[in-house]
């Protein structure tokens, strides 16, 4: 009994539109109709929900209202005063995020959120941004970020080379740490699946089992987005106060 | 040895990593549980780092996942 499980299969970018443009492939992908309709989705949220601002919200402008409450929450506890013109950039992150990952929850469809390219994309626009925000402000005293207070000079010939390594690694960990979560979720739910195909009335168990991940997927979907944010929070808090 | 199979290795081996994110996330609720068990008025400020927490060790254990997959279908 050949068990043909093809579980990263799903993951393939498939162009649907093909458009070539002098030489470049930028065919509207199946990636790609998921990141529109992930911006459709957010926008409908926001724009219609808010639409008839009344006092008492409603359903859809409850929720509306409470995403807003929430992440300009989490700019200000952990980005500190300061923070208030970056809210836009950090509610887009973590709404994008968010729903890119429940939308690759539905079957059949496609999580954008597990490609490296994408994941890594919005992490280099994090780190990128939050250097320039720091250096605008600090100018070369931004610098002063790798030497700790209080540190005799013998340590610090080891601790400033630990914290520039550590600072640069931070786009490749946010961006596998999103890709990582979602490719294992999904890879997971594959390959019990597959098993679920060729095991007759045992199937019930990895069925079972995939319930059960995939309640613990949506838990990861939601998590995941907010530990996007909350780190380009605090990568925002280090840039704008140095530590 | 032929690289199909060392391949195969490899990725069991990288997926060792994975018990320091069992480790890690036992340890996080262990620490929630024990907080809101001396002091349940807490829960509410306590919670947000425990899940913050979760997602952090859960991430170490899959960059080893990662590189398994890495030496399986990339290389």
């Amino acid at each position: 009994m050949a068990l043909e499980l093809h579980p990263l299969e799903q993951f393939k970018v498939e162009p649907l539109i093909p458009i070539h443009i002098g030489g470049l492939d930028v065919s509207y992908t199946n990636a790609a109709l998921f990141m529109t309709i992930a911006v459709v989705l957010i926008t409908a949220l926001l724009v219609l929900g808010t639409k008839r601002g009344a006092l008492v919200p409603g359903r859809w402008q409850s929720v509306a209202e409470m995403s807003y409450e929430f992440v300009t929450d989490m700019v200000d506890t952990n980005a500190g005063h300061g923070a208030e013109p970056y809210f836009p950039f950090v509610f887009t992150l973590f709404m994008f995020v968010l729903f890119a990952n429940f939308l690759g929850l539905i079957p059949y469809s496609f999580t954008v959120t597990s490609q490296i390219i994408v994941t890594f994309a919005l992490a280099a626009v994090v780190f990128i941004g939050v250097t320039i925000i720091g250096f605008i402000k600090h100018g070369a005293h931004f610098l002063r970020l790798f030497v700790p207070e209080g540190v005799p000079w013998v340590l610090l010939l080891l601790l400033v080379p630990i914290e520039i390594l550590s600072y640069f690694i931070r786009p490749f960990t946010l961006a596998i740490r999103l890709f990582a979560n979602m490719l294992a979720g999904h890879t997971m739910l594959a390959i019990f699946g597959g098993f679920a195909a060729s095991v007759g009335l045992l199937a019930i168990l990895p069925v079972g089992l995939d319930v059960a991940i995939l309640a613990l997927e949506v838990l990861v979907a939601a998590l995941q987005a907010y530990v996007f944010a909350i780190l380009t929070c605090l990568y925002l808090h280090d840039a704008l106060h140095l530590h | 040895m032929d690289l199909a199979s060392a391949k195969m290795i490899g990725a069991g081996l990288a997926c060792i990593a994975l018990v320091g994110a069992g480790v890690g996330i036992g340890n996080v609720f262990s620490s929630l549980i024990s907080a809101v068990a001396r002091n349940p008025a807490a829960q509410a400020q306590v919670q947000p780092f425990a899940f913050l927490g979760f997602a952090l060790a859960e991430a170490t254990g899959l960059f080893g996942l990662a590189i398994a997959f890495l030496i399986l279908f990339v290389f």
